[in-house]
Formats: C-alpha cells, structure tokens, sequence
C-alpha cells in the first residue's frame, strides 16, 4: 500500500515537472521581465561591462556567498580527513 | 628519512620554477579582470592554485613542506571569505541592504561611472565586484592548495607503510 502510493505520487510529479518544458516551445524563450532589466539596467547599475560577473556576484550574491561557503567547508572535510596523514601526533603547531 | 624523496627530475624542476611565476601572474589577470573579460574570482583562483600545484608536483613532499607555510594558507582562505561578507556588510554601516553595490558609480575606488552600450572599458569601474573577485579568488587559492597539501601528505604515509 505504501509503495503504490509512493510509487503514484512519484509518476505524479514526474509527469508534473515533465508539463512544463514540454509546453514550451524551441527557439521561442519564454520572456521574463528579469533578463530584459538585466540588459537593459545592469550595465549602469553596477557599472560593469561583463554581465555574467555583474549577476553572479552583484544581482546574486547570495549564491556566491554560497558557493564561497561551500569550498570552504570542503576544504575544512578534506583537511579533517587527511589531518592524522598530515604531520602525524607530533606536529606541534596546529 | 627512509622514505624515498619522490621529486623529479631537475629539468621538471626548474620548468616548474620558471613557469610558477607566469601562471600566478595570468590567474590574478583573470582575477583582477573579472568585471570586464569572460573570468572572475573562481576561476582565475583555480588558475593559480594550478600553478602551485605544478610546483607541488614538481618537487617531493618534504621540499613543500618548508616552501609553503600552511598557516598562511588558512589565513588567506578564511580571509578571503571574510572579505567577501565583509564587503557585502559594508553597505550596511552607510545604509545600504546586505550586498547592495555600494562603490558603483560612486566615484571612490572601483567608482567610475559606466554609461549604457559597447564600450572598451575601465579597470576602475564595477564597485565592489573586483573586491569580490580578489576575496574569491584568494580563498579558491588557498583552499585548493590546501587540499592539494593535505592529500599529498596522506599519499606520502602510504607510500611509507
């Protein structure tokens, strides 16, 4: 019983999510008002020429924050797995 | 130690001392052109981690251990993240959102106005996105040459046991 509702509720969203690229139609981007301002307004507004660096950390920089974060935190994983290889017990200045 | 020092050859050696200089000095021209050319902080910082990585390969693990200093390695990620949250804080104290531009446009540093349309472009433009490609780029840097360090030393233990 709960598979099958399990199961149902998954071909439900699939088929769902399926719905939305298949309606749209090929060499016809759907518009959206945010890329008209972005290039429209995002030159002068952070006063950048490269408008992919204007929207990742100007427009989105949360994701870059984000991003940032996430290097972070892998580095301090990789450093914590590796620690006992790197200079073993002895290594004083840790 | 009885382990063998596994660097390589001299020719390998001193290309890799030639060439370090140069890729620095290209990945930091990514980085500080990250607002006018196709590159920012993330990938000019992978373009110098490269090059300390060529180094790193070059030479044997006891070599790199007295050439690069790791606490300077943690200073310059954690310093890199922090000057990144710090400049989107910056807006704040003059009364600004969280990460709004706060130097574009103001005629202070990174300031100098950009109008609409082609244009060849100014390195001293963009607000603080270049500030932001310097703190991404110097954290990429040291992160990845930290991860670098750090699996070299735990190959170096395995080829011992």
């Amino acid at each position: 019983m709960r598979k099958a509702v399990t199961y149902v509720s998954l071909a439900i969203i699939t088929i769902g999510l399926l719905m939305i690229p298949l309606g749209l139609e090929f060499g016809k981007p759907h518009h959206t008002d945010m890329d008209d301002y972005f290039l429209r307004f995002g030159q002068e507004q952070t006063a950048t020429n490269n408008q992919c660096t204007s929207v990742t950390f100007d427009f989105r920089g949360f994701d870059t924050l984000g991003e940032s974060t996430v290097l972070f935190t892998a580095v301090i994983g990789v450093a914590l797995m590796f620690r006992r290889f790197y200079g073993g017990e002895d290594d004083a200045d840790e | 130690m009885g382990v063998k020092m596994m660097r390589m050859s001299k020719i390998v050696r001193i290309s890799a001392d030639l060439l370090y200089p140069f890729i620095v000095i290209f990945g930091w021209y990514v980085i500080m052109h990250g607002h006018l050319t196709p590159g920012g902080g993330f990938q000019g910082g992978a373009v110098v981690a490269t090059g300390t990585a060529l180094v790193i390969v070059a030479y044997s693990y006891q070599d790199i251990k007295t050439m690069i200093n790791k606490t300077v390695l943690w200073f310059q990620e954690s310093g890199g993240l922090m000057l990144f949250i710090g400049a989107g804080l910056g807006g704040l104290v003059i009364g600004f959102p969280f990460f709004y531009n706060w130097l574009a446009n103001s005629g202070s540093l990174f300031g100098t106005t950009v109008i609409y349309g082609p244009n060849p472009g100014e390195l001293n433009t963009a607000g603080f996105l270049p500030l932001m490609n310097i703190a991404v780029g110097t954290e990429v840097w040291g992160g990845l040459t930290m991860v670098l360090l750090y699996m070299l030393s735990g190959l170096e233990k395995r080829e011992e046991a």
